[in-house]
């Protein structure tokens, strides 16, 4: 299903690297949220690798995707990392129309992610 | 338009809402679209492709037709249209969108290259990509978009 679900984010601190879980569908209506969570941990507190784990977002939208760009671009200027994991195929459709797929890091899973 | 305009014109009406600029109202909106348009006969990745671009042009309107005020009207009327020659299954699913805002700048309905990596402009892009038909005017008073994406048979067993 596309619609109707809440979004929830948390972080893990886990070492240098802070692990997003989001939850629900990213849209107009909550990706400021998104947008926020990245880049205060990307541009105030520079932490080393972010790893966003998209395994539970079934939808995204254009305004999501502008905050993925936006996280990504911050980790380039801080000189850090920024990392995409469990991109379902809506997801990962989107990325794909957009042409931004490729410019991005994506993992299948956490565990790859944290060991690269 | 009234049902019996609609008949006229070679066109039934599946569904109509009236709902607020508010973006909490999108997921309930993409709920509706994707049950509507599945029940149409879309595959799935058709289902996706349409209540995208329904999902995009109302994030659109909200964000630039009403500069983020929540309180404003969208109507959304969605039409089983037919007579099109050249559609192998002479169908098609439409979907009017209405707003109340100022006149659309037709220079900013064009989208941005994709060849750039920026944040933004995006919408009018997946809204293009996923459907055969994308109309815009300016009729009455209000801003009208039109979308259409017709029903291909030879791809209604894919998922």
């Amino acid at each position: 299903m596309l619609g109707g679900k809440p979004l929830q984010i948390s972080a893990r601190l886990l070492g240098t690297t802070t692990v997003f879980d989001i939850t629900g569908d990213i849209d107009l209506a909550n990706s400021p949220e998104v947008r926020k969570a990245l880049l205060s941990e990307i541009r105030e507190k520079k932490t080393p690798k972010v790893v966003m784990n998209m395994s539970k977002v079934r939808y995204i939208d254009s305004s999501g995707v502008a905050s993925l760009v936006e996280g990504l671009k911050a980790s380039r200027d801080a000189g850090t990392r920024f990392l995409l994991v469990g991109l379902s195929s809506a997801a990962r459709e989107v990325l794909q129309l957009s042409r931004l797929l490729k410019i991005f890091e994506v993992f299948d899973t956490e565990e790859a992610a944290l060991a690269s | 338009m009234s049902p019996r305009d609609n008949r006229r014109m070679g066109s039934d009406l599946l569904l109509k809402v009236e709902l607020p600029s508010d973006p909490s109202m999108l997921c309930v909106v993409r709920g509706a679209m994707e049950r509507l348009t599945e029940t149409f006969g879309f595959s799935a990745s058709e289902v996706r492709s349409v209540t995208r671009a329904v999902d995009e042009a109302l994030t659109n309107i909200m964000r630039h037709s009403y500069g983020g005020k929540l309180d404003r009207r969208i109507e959304l009327s969605c039409l089983r249209v037919s007579k099109q020659q050249r559609v192998p299954s002479g169908q098609g699913f439409e979907v009017r969108l209405v707003d109340y805002g100022p006149k659309i700048d037709p220079a900013k309905l064009r989208g941005r290259k994709l060849d750039e990596i920026k944040p933004g402009g995006l919408g009018l892009h997946f809204i293009r990509q996923s459907m055969d038909i994308v109309e815009f005017k300016r009729a009455r008073g209000t801003n009208v978009l039109r979308l259409v994406k017709y029903l291909q048979p030879e791809k209604r067993e894919e998922n």
